[in-house]
């Protein structure tokens, strides 16, 4: 495989773009014409080659980028990292966990050499080569959950298992959608997922936890999430909402195409050997709406499930100012011919816009 | 009355119940302002706690003192303020041995702090009890420049350290001992609804 880095940004003058590659792999999250909460998880054990599934830990042309976006976020704000003093085993399980999948899967990029405790482990994208002790966290610049972390995309909870409840009691979290892990750090599974709403009602968060308490190693799961943002912003903190808010009232009908983007969430979720804490990496995929309408299959069924989403959803995920506008430019690519079942944009049978 | 029946929330938000005594070698009661009046009651319900009672009472503008003091407890102190309660609070814990009972009742604040502090020396949340009583103010914390402001009675307030216009969330932090201020006029600046007092 071969895979350029982008050189962009993902604030300031936004320069952040998809390829051709980036898009046709993009994990569009809905696989029918509507949307409503489900817990939908599936194993996490490959998915088609070149997916955003195939590998344990997707590495896709955002990756330098995003590692730089990480950086400027933590030394702005050095909270968006925290590990309670209970979970140093889990980020050394972590560590494990990243740099034995990233070098077996992409063998180019990453190496990793080990004598008995004493690593070495060489990041060639990012330029980075350590010797260390593992397990000994003075032979590293950061905690191991921190180091690892900041050299894999994607934001990552550390979740203890105790109590038949997951705790949030660990976390580097940087390219959120509009939570503080600051805030939520030490919480149990309902009470960080306390402001969402409906899906108490529905009975999810009960489904998933039984599901996710009862993972095992070897045996990952995943699931998408996905919400609406506009500019391809991976910093969509609480902490910086006061700032990055006001881009929301920016939109136009001439803008539209390129400056709003659905925002997926790759979240999956692994059990830790030593520590039995589970990892939940929650990977932030953007993709501008133009970029989704070149597709014409996801074209129509944006607009659909844009147009029947509940009123509640619409405004916890936060674009419901913005639906009108939405709606008028998604509605130039539906049709209303059928779509076909699931998450693929079937291309080969899929018929091209009718005008 | 000084009780107040809250309504359902979201499961972030801490719930109170009706101090209930409990077996224990040691109690251990923080109460602020009409809290008292919860410590009163369990007292009249089991005085026999009170000749093992560690009494902290933080009066702020009121006047149980003297009756929390009739109650007779092993101990009692009186505070300015939780601040200046506080080193005292840590070490009472430190000191503490297997079977002591811990009761708090107030305010929200009161309880919030004293209860992450029991967290902080090893107490489970779920096994120390909590009386609401007196004031509907809560102690909040703007997500923004992290500042706490204390005694909250009024949504969307004023962030008394960066001057955000912030509304009240119910998503509540046990750790920080705080519900969460988030600012309500980030995307249209200026514009913030006219402030209203919490639950009316």
């Amino acid at each position: 495989m071969t895979l350029q880095f982008n050189t962009e940004t993902f604030r300031d003058d936004y320069s952040f773009h998809n390829s051709q590659r980036a898009i046709d792999r993009f994990p569009f999250p809905f696989h029918e014409d509507s949307y409503m909460y489900a817990v939908n998880m599936e194993r996490h054990q490959g998915g088609p080659a070149d997916s955003v599934y195939e590998k344990r830990f997707d590495v896709d042309e955002h990756y330098v980028a995003e590692m730089a976006d990480r950086a400027k976020v933590l030394d702005d704000d050095p909270l968006r990292c925290q590990s309670l003093p209970h979970m140093t085993l889990a980020g050394w399980d972590l560590l494990e966990l990243i740099m034995v999948s990233k070098s077996e899967e992409y063998p180019d990029f990453f190496e990793l050499h080990r004598e008995g405790r004493e690593w070495y482990w060489i990041n060639k994208p990012l330029g980075i080569e350590d010797h260390f002790t593992f397990m000994d966290d003075t032979t590293l610049p950061y905690g191991p959950m921190e180091y690892i972390t900041r050299q894999t995309q994607g934001d990552f909870c550390v979740l203890d298992q105790r109590e038949d409840n997951l705790w949030m009691d660990a976390g580097m979290v940087t390219t959120q959608a509009d939570w503080s892990l600051d805030f939520d750090i030490g919480m149990n599974f309902f009470e960080w997922h306390a402001p969402v709403p409906l899906a108490h009602e529905k009975g999810i968060f009960k489904r998933a936890l039984k599901f996710l308490l009862n993972i095992q190693q070897g045996a990952p799961a995943r699931r998408l999430n996905w919400t609406m943002t506009v500019n391809p912003l991976l910093d969509t903190s609480p902490e910086n909402y006061h700032k990055w808010g006001i881009q929301k009232t920016t939109l136009t009908s001439e803008n539209i195409g390129a400056k709003q983007h659905l925002r997926v969430e790759l979240q999956t979720f692994f059990r830790l050997p030593r520590s039995n804490a589970l990892v939940f990496p929650i990977r932030c995929y953007l993709m501008s709406f133009q970029d989704i309408v070149s597709k014409p299959k996801w074209g129509r069924r944006l607009n659909r499930v844009v147009r029947d989403l509940p009123e509640e959803l619409a405004a916890y995920k936060g674009f419901i100012a913005n639906r009108p506008l939405m709606l008028d430019y998604l509605s130039q690519f539906d049709d209303g011919l059928p779509t076909s079942f699931g998450v693929w944009p079937d291309e080969h049978i899929t018929p091209t816009l009718q005008r | 009355m000084s009780t107040f029946e809250f309504p359902p929330s979201i499961r972030s938000r801490p719930v109170y119940c009706v101090l209930q005594a409990r077996p224990g070698k040691a109690h251990l009661m923080i109460a602020d302002a009409e809290g008292a009046e919860a410590l009163i009651d369990l007292a009249l319900r089991a005085p026999e706690l009170m000749a093992k009672a560690h009494v902290i009472y933080i009066p702020k503008a009121t006047d149980f003192g003297a009756a929390l003091k009739a109650l007779n407890p092993a101990q009692y102190y009186e505070g300015p303020s939780y601040s200046a309660a506080v080193s005292r609070i840590k070490r009472v814990f430190l000191d503490a041995s297997m079977g002591l009972q811990i009761y708090l009742s107030g305010t929200e604040g009161l309880m919030g702090q004293a209860l992450s502090e029991a967290m902080q020396a090893g107490y489970d949340h779920t096994a120390i009890q909590t009386e609401h009583r007196g004031s509907l103010a809560r102690r909040m914390q703007c997500v923004h420049c992290k500042g706490i402001t204390e005694d909250v009675s009024n949504d969307p307030f004023q962030c008394s350290h960066c001057g955000l216009n912030l509304f009240v969330r119910d998503h509540y932090s046990r750790r920080l001992a705080a519900f969460q201020g988030v600012c309500i006029d980030a995307e249209e600046p200026g514009n913030v609804p006219p402030s209203k007092e919490l639950y009316s």
